[in-house]
């Protein structure tokens, strides 16, 4: 899916969890936004997500796309982390019978797909039991 | 604003259509649509259609599609919202219409989903996601509703069981429309016996892989009075959209662009959701029926599920759902399916649903949605 | 002076048992288990790499070295499984963290000794005032051809340290090393997996080099085998340790808290490093530890270090290693491994 550059441009999010704090609402937003969707206000500070958080809801992807096919099944979830921010990321070092909501989670570094044999190697965050 | 109606409808057998091109699934529905309305030209076209680009390698179609139908050089639009993109066409086509510019306009949709292998269709269907922040982890379209699900589950206690009923439901129906790409029934022990796609959701939880289009003819009302055909009148159109990412949401169980497009339709018409004798709602998978109920306030928010096991919406029920068949049954051919949806509303308000004809429905209402919930459209039909 | 200002280790949680891999061969496990003296080794995921497994330890050494990640003036990472052929690891590692641009950075390969040369050169950096704190790490992936007798020990994993002159937690206080050209081990450019001179690895490569550097940092320290509390030799298997340890006049005991290669396998570059960070672990303020690491082609790298009293505030602020190593096991069969590892040829 990425060329190069689209892969590079997002390493601040896939590496560093690099995130945007609204100054007026002080809503942290990730990716970063350019103006506050609740506000309408253009001033933010730049922050760094919360590496813990709770799962709020969960699946087993069994029929997954292309580039994922190795992988499959694996889990994929929607975390809450303690700086409210939502995100959506594999759920991996679990057994899927032990993933249950509110299960603590943390991200860690891991490899999300390659460009088959021969192209770039895309990494980014998972989410682990804590 | 003039007054708009709906005098044409043209639709043909859905499924794998494997002699079919994608110029001849659209010019077929598009010549029954302008046959049932007796007329031969028209003023302008739109034309809904998801991911041509990523399913048959084609963009501009709205020139080859016109082209093919023999209205060249009319004016002529592709609409693209995800799987919202055939009820999109409709309301733009109305807004053209109502606006005093067009008299006669074609709103149609199309996909051609089986000239490419089955994880093609699956990563085409899934660039309805943010492909940055969700199709990254290996999202997919079945697992983000089944993230929906899980949570519903959770939180109000929907059953699997429950969301079995809405396949059943659908397949009861869909076994009544010849036009549908699996007219055959189905039962709870089959559903849940079904492959697993994304936990919880297996194979009769989801809408298939089809090859098909639709098409209508819309006019104003004073023009359609002088026509043949029944007068179906659109009262009200809604569109509205919600954050791209489901992880965005605020509340993951809640379909909020459906809720802010039904607002607008219902009070564009002037009615209430009690006012509606029956729907076509987009069941992409059996939980996303029971959200749009929530959200178009057909029943209480996390009351969904019960109300399957109570048929409220099955055909003798008070209020059928997707009597078509609805994306389950009759298929979803995703661009098409918003302009289907239409079809079966027009049908059953001009009493030529066959075998799943309802009784005498006055008032019927189609929701299209695209994505995960990230956009709506909605619009109420009324017999005149 | 200078020396170790935080560790961290990573072993993902993936293992497979001897047994399970003499199985398919119709190997006799029971001899290798006695004759390597190996039980089971770590294996990685499909989305576990040298990369990954360095970012996750090096994370954890900064969270005991307390320290700003820009401040990092060296980024180093050994591995003979360096994801890419023409591209570096190590950039991925300092963006991780947060050290650049402002980073020196360098991929190493040397056989199982790449984890040790980082460390040597980061140290060396950081004494001459180069830089203020300098990162190495060892990982790896290690492969091993089906049914080949490495296929038993190739294992998974990543020790991290960060070198700088204050806040030190264990003083670097000599470090010393031997080289020659000695080929018991190789893997040609664009073949999968290595190829080895079998009982060549032994006496005139292991033993050798480990030897020749043990003696030779204990001369130039003027320290004896009886002066260390603990001593960690590279860990190819079981008994290799234990031998040359006796060769050079060390006690079982001392060997033994940085022994894990029985139940992690051998994971090359991390081999000795992950031996130091689990004797850093239990170490007290004033012991002093001697590592010596061996990579084939050949060399060995030597290190004697002191702990200081920081460890007792550092130490529980990452994982352990021993608890890495027995906490949320996955045993694998072998086919679930063989498809981790690629070794299953499908369909383009």
């Amino acid at each position: 899916m990425p060329t190069p550059s689209r892969y590079w441009r997002e390493i601040p999010q896939r590496y560093r969890f690099e995130a945007n704090k609204c100054k007026n609402c002080g809503i942290v937003f990730f990716p970063p936004r350019l103006i506050c969707p609740e506000c309408k206000k253009r001033e933010f500070e730049e922050t760094k997500l919360a590496e813990k958080g709770k799962i709020l809801t969960y699946t087993i992807i069994r029929v997954p796309p292309r580039q994922f096919v190795d992988q499959a099944p694996y889990a994929v979830g929607i975390v809450e982390l303690d700086d409210g921010v939502k995100l959506t990321a594999q759920i991996v070092d679990c057994d899927f019978e032990d993933l249950k909501i509110g299960l603590k989670v943390k991200l860690e570094f891991r490899k999300i797909f390659d460009e088959g044999e021969a192209g770039i190697l895309c990494y980014g965050y998972k989410f682990v039991p804590e | 604003m003039r007054d708009v109606a709906v005098i044409g409808v043209g639709m043909t057998k859905w499924g794998e259509l494997w002699e079919k091109s994608f110029r001849d699934i659209f010019v077929e529905s598009a010549l029954l649509a302008l046959d049932d309305a007796g007329v031969d030209r028209i003023d302008s076209m739109y034309v809904g259609s998801m991911s041509s680009g990523l399913f048959v390698g084609q963009e501009h179609i709205a020139s080859l599609l016109a082209d093919y139908l023999g209205q060249a050089p009319i004016p002529s639009t592709r609409v693209e919202t995800a799987c919202a993109s055939g009820g999109l066409a409709l309301r733009l086509g109305f807004m053209e219409v109502a606006s005093g510019m067009s008299d006669v306009v074609l709103v149609g949709g199309i996909e051609k989903m089986t000239d490419v292998s089955g994880d093609e269709a699956t990563y085409a269907l899934g660039s309805a996601a943010d492909q940055e922040y969700e199709g990254y982890h290996g999202i997919t379209f079945p697992g983000l509703y089944a993230l929906i699900a899980r949570a519903h589950m959770e939180k109000y206690g929907t059953t699997r069981e429950q969301l079995a009923l809405v396949a059943v439901k659908n397949h009861k129906n869909g076994a009544k429309n010849p036009l549908a790409q699996f007219p055959f029934e189905i039962t709870v022990d089959s559903v849940l016996n079904s492959v697993m796609i994304a936990d919880p959701l297996r194979l009769l939880d989801c809408s298939p892989i089809t090859d098909g289009a639709a098409a209508a003819v819309i006019v104003p009302v004073e023009v359609a009075k002088k026509m043949k055909k029944p007068v179906i009148k659109i009262l009200g159109t809604g569109h509205a959209t919600d954050t791209i990412a489901l992880s965005s949401r605020k509340d993951i169980t809640w379909l909020e662009s459906t809720y802010q497009a039904a607002k607008q339709a219902y009070d564009m018409a002037d009615k209430k959701p009690e006012d509606i004798n029956f729907i076509e709602v987009h069941d992409c998978f059996t939980i996303a029926e029971i959200c749009v109920l929530e959200a178009l306030g057909i029943v209480e928010k996390g009351k969904g599920g019960e109300a399957y096991e109570d048929e409220l919406t099955f055909l003798e029920g008070k209020i059928p759902v997707n009597t078509s068949g609805g994306l389950k049954a009759k298929g979803h051919p995703v661009g098409a399916t918003g302009v289907a949806q239409v079809i079966e509303i027009v049908k059953q308000l001009r009493g030529e649903a066959g075998k799943r004809q309802i009784k005498d429905p006055r008032i019927g209402m189609a929701q299209n949605m695209g994505g995960s919930g990230g956009s709506s459209v909605v619009h109420i039909f009324e017999r005149e | 002076m200078e020396g170790i200002i935080g560790y961290g280790a990573y072993i993902p949680r993936n293992r497979i048992k001897v047994e399970e891999i003499a199985k398919v061969w119709g190997a006799d496990a029971p001899s290798y288990k006695r004759g390597l003296m190996l039980e089971e080794k770590s294996v990685p995921s499909p989305d576990q790499d040298t990369i990954t497994m360095s970012v996750e330890a090096s994370k954890r050494a900064l969270k005991r070295s307390l320290i700003n990640p820009a401040d990092i003036g060296a980024v180093y990472i050994g591995s003979e499984s360096h994801p890419y052929a023409v591209k570096p690891s190590g950039t991925v590692l300092a963006e991780a963290i947060g050290a650049t641009p402002e980073v020196h950075t360098a991929d190493f390969e040397f056989a199982c000794k790449a984890g040790t040369e980082g460390m040597f050169v980061a140290l060396s950096l950081v004494k001459a005032g180069e830089v203020k704190y300098g990162l190495a790490v060892g990982a790896d992936t290690s492969q091993g051809a089906p049914g080949d007798a490495l296929e038993y020990s190739a294992a998974a994993g990543a020790a991290a340290f960060i070198f700088g002159r204050d806040n030190i937690i264990a003083k670097a206080l000599e470090t010393y090393s031997y080289t020659t050209d000695t080929p018991d081990f190789w893997r040609r450019e664009y073949q999968y997996y290595p190829q080895h001179g079998g009982r060549f690895t032994g006496d005139p490569a292991y033993f050798k080099h480990i030897v020749g550097a043990g003696k030779g940092i204990m001369e130039k320290a003027g320290m004896k085998p009886s002066d260390f509390n603990y001593v960690i030799f590279h860990q190819p298997n079981g008994k290799f340790p234990f031998r040359v340890g006796k060769m050079l006049g060390f006690e079982r005991e001392q060997i033994e808290p940085g022994w894990l290669v029985n139940k992690l396998g051998n994971t090359y570059s991390a081999s000795s490093p992950l031996g130091l960070t689990a004797s850093l672990d239990i170490s007290e303020p004033g012991d002093k530890i001697l590592i010596v690491s061996y990579g084939s082609g050949a060399g060995s790298d030597a290190f004697i270090f002191e702990v200081t009293e920081r460890i007792e505030k550092v130490r529980d602020l990452a994982p352990k290693t021993r608890e890495l190593l027995e906490k949320n096991k996955n045993y694998l069969e072998y086919g679930e491994y063989a498809k981790f590892r690629k070794k299953i040829k499908k369909a383009v």
